[in-house]
């Protein structure tokens, strides 16, 4: 297994804020880390300093075995923030292909590939409607689908399923399974907690530290509670 | 260079699907103009009231053949005074003895109580010199000779620039061609990156890895653009409807306006930094679009305090209406016009590192 992310003894300040105290995290190929914590814990500063948009006070962030920022390796990401981030009037498609160009991807077979992500988070006959006239859920989807664009070997999505109703959920974790088995790895913060039980891996994050770092399955054991939910509030009793 | 085109291209089709913006940029500047022409050609010359009190004949004959010139003749000083703050006149002329008289101004106009004081002293100084000519008759018939004719002279009025039908209007247009480009590229690009800010696409756009530099390249490049349409739409607008003249090049019009929207647009994204919301931007309005406009020549700088003066060589858009007078009024060539261009050509340059620089707020590299 090679490692793809590797966060190493990582600090980050904003100010006097503290956010990020001393990390360590790791993600490698061909599977799905959990990033949960309670809301200003620093899970979108985990993501920041990966991607190198924000860089780290004291310690490295490296990814696919350099160190971040480097402009150049962002290509390999797929990112999806946590607000839409689209381009309104335009359409699905024209989003599509935008982010695409600025991506890097080849332009041949561009629209084959625009068709299968839009096919994965069931978006196929919206792709020449404007982006204005879509639900919250189309919306997260279509943020999600571009994240997808060239199938990177990296995925990290910022609470990927928020507004979007059962049935295409399990739709899109089902695609996230699937591209693990193929060999990505994908780091995906989350509120939803029975979603939590679905990664490979999970890294509660409090404090400005990753307090714990396992299998979901593990961790309830650990704790001694039924339910990832349980593990959530019992460390963040522990905390206080 | 790619990405660049696709972010320009974005930009563009973005403002297509944005009617009213559309619209704006095109038709308000027309409506504008065409409002200010209409205004300055109608008000060209305004025709003034002099009231008069106990005023001798040859006087107000005079005052009466003078054209743009009406009078009212009042028994008393007293009624001609309650005239005067009725408005029904605008100034009012009283003798008060042989050779005295007094003026009285209501002032409300400036320019008509200008035009009262020339009036009423060219009167007095024809009428001197008919007095003078009389007596110079009276005297030659008494030596018992013929009185010389009065030779009438004759003055030949040639223009520089454009005819005697040229209004303020036409001589603050090239200002005004300059201005528009200037304040809708401001405030239309500042608000499209805001946007981006606002709305997250920034910070996404900023984790892929396009350079700081290409977005910044992909801004101006859709905005140059619109800048050659605008100043297209304006330039027509003016020389074919609104019969401007233009002494010089039109293409030298065509790159002083795209220089003058690119320091624009590079200003509009800077600003937009420090702003954090539509509104905000708006608010920059009398700070940076204002004094633009009060130093782009409009008022003549050498009535201004040499303070002030100061003020107006740090603006770019003063340096562009000098251009657009040079090329349009005096038709001049690049060759007087080249200090404007390389002053708006460092604005551009220092603006623009500026914004490739300031994007480091929100990727690190």
């Amino acid at each position: 297994m090679e490692k793809v992310i590797s966060l190493e003894k990582v600090a980050k300040s904003f100010g006097s804020l503290k956010v990020l105290k001393d990390v360590d995290l790791s993600l490698e190929t061909g599977e799905i880390l959990g990033l949960l914590g309670p809301s200003g814990a620093g899970k979108s500063t985990v993501i920041n300093v990966t991607l190198g948009v924000e860089k780290a006070d004291a310690g490295t962030a490296y990814v696919f075995g350099e160190a971040m920022p480097k402009r150049e390796l962002l290509g390999k990401i797929g990112y999806m923030a946590q607000s839409d981030a689209l381009y309104e009037t335009l359409t699905a498609r024209a989003n599509l292909k935008f982010f695409a160009e600025m991506r890097g991807i080849d332009k041949e077979g561009l629209d084959a590939e625009i068709n299968r992500v839009a096919g994965v988070v069931s978006l196929g006959d919206f792709l020449d409607q404007a982006v204005s006239g879509f639900s919250g859920g189309m919306k997260r989807r279509l943020s999600l689908a571009i994240a997808l664009l060239g199938d990177p070997k990296l995925l990290v999505l910022d609470e990927p399923t928020v507004g979007i109703d059962p049935a295409l959920r399990r739709q899109i974790w089902a695609e996230l399974h699937n591209m693990k088995k193929q060999g990505h790895a994908i780091l995906v913060t989350t509120h939803v907690m029975d979603e939590a039980e679905l990664v490979d891996r999970v890294a509660l994050l409090m404090g400005g530290r990753v307090i714990a770092n396992d299998g979901p399955k593990q961790l309830e054991e650990q704790y001694g509670v039924p339910s990832i939910e349980d593990v959530f509030l019992k460390a963040e009793e522990e905390e206080e | 260079m790619t990405r660049t085109l696709a972010i320009s291209k974005r930009i563009l089709m973005e403002m297509m699907r944005d009617k009213r913006t559309l619209a704006l940029m095109f038709l308000a500047p027309v409506l504008i103009l065409t409002l200010l022409n209409y205004v300055f050609t109608l008000n060209s010359t305004p025709t003034v009231e002099i009231g008069t009190v106990r005023v001798e004949q040859v006087v107000t004959d005079s005052l009466k053949n003078t054209s743009h010139v009406n009078t009212k003749s009042y028994d008393s000083e007293s009624k001609a005074k309650s005239a005067l703050k009725d408005k029904d006149v605008d100034a009012v002329l009283t003798q008060t003895g042989t050779n005295q008289y007094q003026l009285r101004y209501a002032n409300i106009d400036a320019s008509k109580t200008s035009m009262v004081r020339q009036v009423v002293n060219s009167t007095f100084a024809q009428n001197k010199v008919k007095a003078m000519a009389q007596q110079n008759v009276v005297l030659a018939t008494q030596a018992g000779q013929q009185p010389a004719a009065t030779s009438s002279v004759s003055l030949s009025e040639k223009y520089n620039y454009g005819s005697k039908n040229t209004t303020f209007f036409d001589t603050i247009m090239p200002i005004f061609m300059g201005f528009f480009v200037f304040m809708f590229v401001f405030l239309i690009s500042g608000i499209s990156l805001l946007k981006e800010r606002t709305t997250g696409t920034l910070s996404r756009l900023l984790a892929t890895p396009v350079r700081r530099s290409e977005i910044v390249y992909g801004y101006m490049l859709s905005y140059a653009l619109i800048a050659i349409l605008q100043t297209a739409v304006i330039v027509s607008f003016t020389i074919t409807l609104l019969h401007v003249e233009v002494l010089g090049s039109v293409g030298l019009l065509f790159l002083i306006n795209i220089l003058l929207a690119m320091v624009a647009l590079a200003l509009g994204l800077l600003v937009s930094t420090l702003a954090a919301s539509e509104f905000q931007m708006i608010q920059f309005i009398p700070i940076v679009v204002v004094p633009q406009m009060i130093f782009s020549g409009i008022i003549p700088f050498n009535s201004m305090a040499s303070w002030a003066q100061i003020i107006g060589d740090v603006l770019p858009m003063k340096y562009a209406a000098d251009a657009m007078n040079a090329v349009v009024l005096q038709g001049q060539g690049f060759s007087s016009i080249w200090g404007q261009i390389v002053a708006l050509l460092i604005f551009l340059v220092v603006l623009t590192a500026a914004n490739i620089f300031g994007l480091r707020r929100y990727r690190k590299v």
